[in-house]
């Protein structure tokens, strides 16, 4: 071979790996995006199947039960139009509170009930995660109710 | 009256940037040295009034002035005096206030430490660096006053983010800002550079001492904050790949890029483009990691402060940092030569698959910070990045580069010989490769992600000794001198990449161990209930009330024994702060070189017992301990005599050139 062609060989060899590279970490990147739904597009089966995803919403109040072997708890996350019910098995971040805002990473039981990995209250004591607050935002929006709503995200700072 | 002088500093300050960043530049277009010799004074006139604007705002928090809105809502008069004085940088204003006072500092650093700059070099240095002072002095005064009144005065303030009330408060927000902000010297170097159309060997020596500081200065950064995460959050994790945590960590990746390139172009005057384009993109990921914190864009830990037209103001200054730096280098970048040449075998190449590798990895933290917030604000809606794509893209491109760690700093410049250098690294190569199959098996349990770690680690701390021994070696044969002769004769650069590089493989064991054998339990407990975890026993001796400056506390007492012999009792504490009626974990932790043994709280059960949470951490301590060698490595390069020797090169050659600016500036 020429040094020509070899030049020209060992660069096609670079882009193809290259091509091959970029290839494998789109594939990557999409299936670790994980989407984030609110109760109400969980009721209305909106939701993948056997694929991670976010929920957020309020924890209801009265809802928080825990389970026979001390660890494991069971709340409802509602969008106060609709709920969800979840089991999480470890210790809940030190915000978590019954009426506050909330957000869950998990997959949807074929019973309908939401296995969490992760709660994540990542916040301060008044302040609502934003996936929280938007998804009670939309549900009130839907419900087409005309007085203000509960949460303003402008003002829970 | 106090808040007000700080607010009237801020101010003068102002005009000052304006003039330094105005005169010294056209001075050094028309060559008139009375104008350039503005920019020192000018410099430190500028830190001495920041400086009193700061301590201003400091006094403000540390005499418990309520009238200060900001001190109103970020302190309280129970707080602790060092969290009172540490909350002066716990809000949004007072950060920015922090920020601008590295600046300052940096920029009088600069105005010191370069008597031996051109005249004309260090106008423009000065003048860049008073454009970014000017930038987010803007910001504090029209956005983000930190001295603004509240009337009438609160009785008492709402007090600091309990999250935030940890000594990691006082030094990790300085330590990082220290680095973040030294970058700007890097990106003021190069665009002083560029304007001044001196792109050389020169050039690289002024900047790589100061690049390589504030690089250090983000390493500690970043490793205190990671620790701070360790033990503040209660989850025991240290890297999250939170937002927050990559806006500080994209930086340093580039950074750590921009380090190594520049010592092609100072060693054989090659990558002067890539290394204005990486000193460039290091700060602007700088400003984006501050844009990204401060705008309250994300949801995270650290987003505290909400406001969209912060935001809008530093996305725009950004945009015209990045937009006017790359507009000046494509202008200016044509009239740059090449460097030397060199051969596919060589160290250039070697550090070019680095930087590759490195930006590479950079890129995909961007991707992946910043395609949620792109998504939603092109109404996609919502959505995250799994930690998935971070854990394994991110070795994956990292794998090769520690690799080629171990045998670049072999090759030759020019052209090297593959077949003599490795050879030079059989034993080390050899050496890897029982610690990967030895290893694993004495900790417990082998596995091919544990074996793949220990394997880099022992190759990268293997192949720098060998190095070492090689270099030895050669000057006992050149130059016939003792071993210690010959060590004592090695440029501290030299020893400065070798530690670097150790740190390297320390923070690797660290990782590697920590995922392979980490035993993590969430168990209920009553008084008196045993949990083994790691070989080691932990019982729950039992709780009390503990009563804090501002908080009250629920204190376990927690035995730790081991074969039966106690190691040694852990205190682990549920506080609730009372003002900010907010609850806190406060883990407690053993550390030792191989393990850390740590116990948080939970919750309280309904009768008396609790959620308890044990971990067993071998050799965490390593990553930490692994950041901070890296640190050092790069003060001990700092430190080389080379550029000290170099710098009184250059000033003689400088004095003979410009006798009328030495004339001038008298």
């Amino acid at each position: 071979m020429k040094p020509r062609h070899k030049r020209l060989a060992l660069i096609a060899v670079g882009l193809v790996a290259l091509g091959a590279a970029a290839g494998l970490l789109l594939n990557a990147f999409q299936s670790n995006l994980v989407f984030f739904f609110s109760p109400s597009q969980v009721a209305a089966r909106e939701v993948p199947q056997g694929r991670s995803f976010r929920i957020g919403g309020l924890v209801q109040a009265g809802s928080l039960q825990r389970q026979g072997d001390g660890v494991s708890v069971r709340f409802v996350i509602t969008d106060t139009a609709h709920d969800v019910a979840v089991l999480y098995t470890g210790i809940l971040p030190d915000l978590f509170k019954e009426g506050k805002g909330v957000v869950a990473q998990g997959q949807l039981g074929a019973d309908g009930v939401f296995r969490a990995s992760e709660v994540l209250a990542k916040h301060d004591a008044n302040y609502m995660p934003p996936q929280a607050a938007d998804a009670v935002e939309k549900a009130k929006r839907a419900a087409a109710m005309s007085q203000k709503t509960l949460i303003d995200p402008k003002t829970s700072k | 009256m106090i808040p007000e002088l700080g607010h009237f500093a801020l101010i003068v300050a102002l005009c000052i940037a304006c003039v330094q960043a105005l005169v010294p530049l056209l001075g050094a277009q028309r060559g008139d040295s009375n104008w350039m010799a503005l920019a020192r004074p000018a410099a430190q006139g500028q830190f001495v009034f920041v400086a009193m604007a700061f301590t201003c705002l400091a006094w403000s928090f540390v005499s418990n002035d309520f009238s200060v809105l900001n001190v109103a809502s970020n302190s309280n008069s129970m707080l602790p005096l060092r969290y009172r004085f540490a909350a002066t940088w716990g809000s949004h204003e007072g950060s920015l206030l922090l920020w601008v006072l590295m600046l300052n500092l940096w920029m009088t650093a600069v105005s010191v430490f370069s008597r031996r700059l051109p005249g004309e070099m260090v106008a423009r240095i000065l003048a860049v660096m008073a454009m970014i002072s000017i930038g987010f002095l803007l910001f504090l005064l029209f956005t983000s006053n930190p001295f603004e009144r509240l009337l009438p005065p609160a009785a008492d303030g709402r007090d600091l983010n309990p999250l935030l009330q940890d000594p990691g408060m006082v030094i990790h927000p300085p330590m990082l800002y220290m680095g973040y902000v030294g970058f700007s010297v890097a990106f003021a170097f190069a665009i002083a550079a560029l304007i001044g159309g001196r792109l050389d060997a020169t050039w690289a020596r002024w900047s790589r001492p100061w690049t390589t500081m504030a690089w250090a200065f983000l390493t500690v950064g970043i490793a205190l904050g990671s620790g701070w995460a360790y033990y503040v959050l209660g989850w025991g994790g240290w890297w999250f790949w939170d937002p927050v945590e990559n806006a500080s960590f994209m930086p340093w990746l580039v950074g750590t890029a921009l380090i190594h390139s520049l010592a092609v172009t100072e060693k054989r005057g090659g990558f002067k483009l890539w290394t204005v384009l990486l000193a460039i993109s290091t700060f602007s990921l700088s400003l984006l990691g501050t844009f990204l914190v401060r705008s309250g864009v994300l949801t995270s830990v650290h987003a505290f402060a909400t406001d969209p037209r912060r935001g809008i103001f530093i996305l725009a200054f950004l945009a015209l940092v990045i937009g006017a730096s790359l507009l000046l280098f494509a202008w200016r970048a044509p009239k740059v030569g090449l460097g030397g040449l060199f051969a596919l075998v060589s160290r250039e190449v070697a550090l070019l698959v680095n930087n590759v590798l490195l930006v590479a990895a950079a890129a995909l933290v961007l991707l992946g910070t910043l395609f949620p917030l792109f998504h939603e604000v092109l109404g996609y809606g919502k959505l995250s990045v799994g930690l998935p794509w971070f854990e394994i893209t991110f070795p994956v491109v990292m794998v090769p580069a520690v690799l080629l760690m171990g045998i670049g700093p072999l090759l030759r410049w020019k052209e090297g010989k593959l077949g003599a250098s490795a050879l030079r690294l059989k034993w080390a190569g050899g050496l890897a490769i029982v610690g990967a199959v030895v290893v694993p098996v004495m900790m417990g349990g082998w596995s091919i992600l544990v074996a793949m770690g220990i394997l880099l680690a022992v190759w990268v701390a293997a192949a720098g000794f060998a190095n070492l021994a090689g270099r030895i070696a050669q000057l006992r044969t050149s130059t016939g001198a003792s071993a210690s002769a010959a060590l004592r004769h090695l440029p501290r650069g030299y020893w400065g990449m070798l530690v670097a590089h150790l740190g390297v493989a320390v923070f690797i064991v660290g990782v590697t161990l920590v995922r392979g054998y980490e035993v993590e339990k969430d168990v209920r407990m009553n008084p008196g209930d045993t949990v083994t975890a790691g070989g080691y026993q932990f019982r729950l001796e039992g709780l009390k009330p503990v009563q804090g400056p501002n908080y009250d506390a629920t204190r376990a007492v927690v035995s730790v024994t081991r074969n039966q012999r106690s190691v040694t009792t852990l205190y682990p504490e549920k506080r609730f702060f009372t003002v900010q009626q907010m609850p806190m974990t406060e883990a407690a932790i053993d550390s030792g070189l191989t393990r850390d043994l740590y116990v948080s709280l939970g919750e309280p059960l309904a009768d008396g017992a609790w959620i308890v949470r044990v971990y067993y951490k071998p050799f965490v301590d390593w990553i930490w301990g692994g950041a901070f060698l890296m640190a050092l490595g790069g003060i001990i390069a700092v430190t080389d005599r080379r550029y000290r020797a170099a710098r009184r090169y250059e000033r003689s050659l400088v004095a003979d050139a410009t006798i009328p600016v030495a004339q001038g500036t008298g």
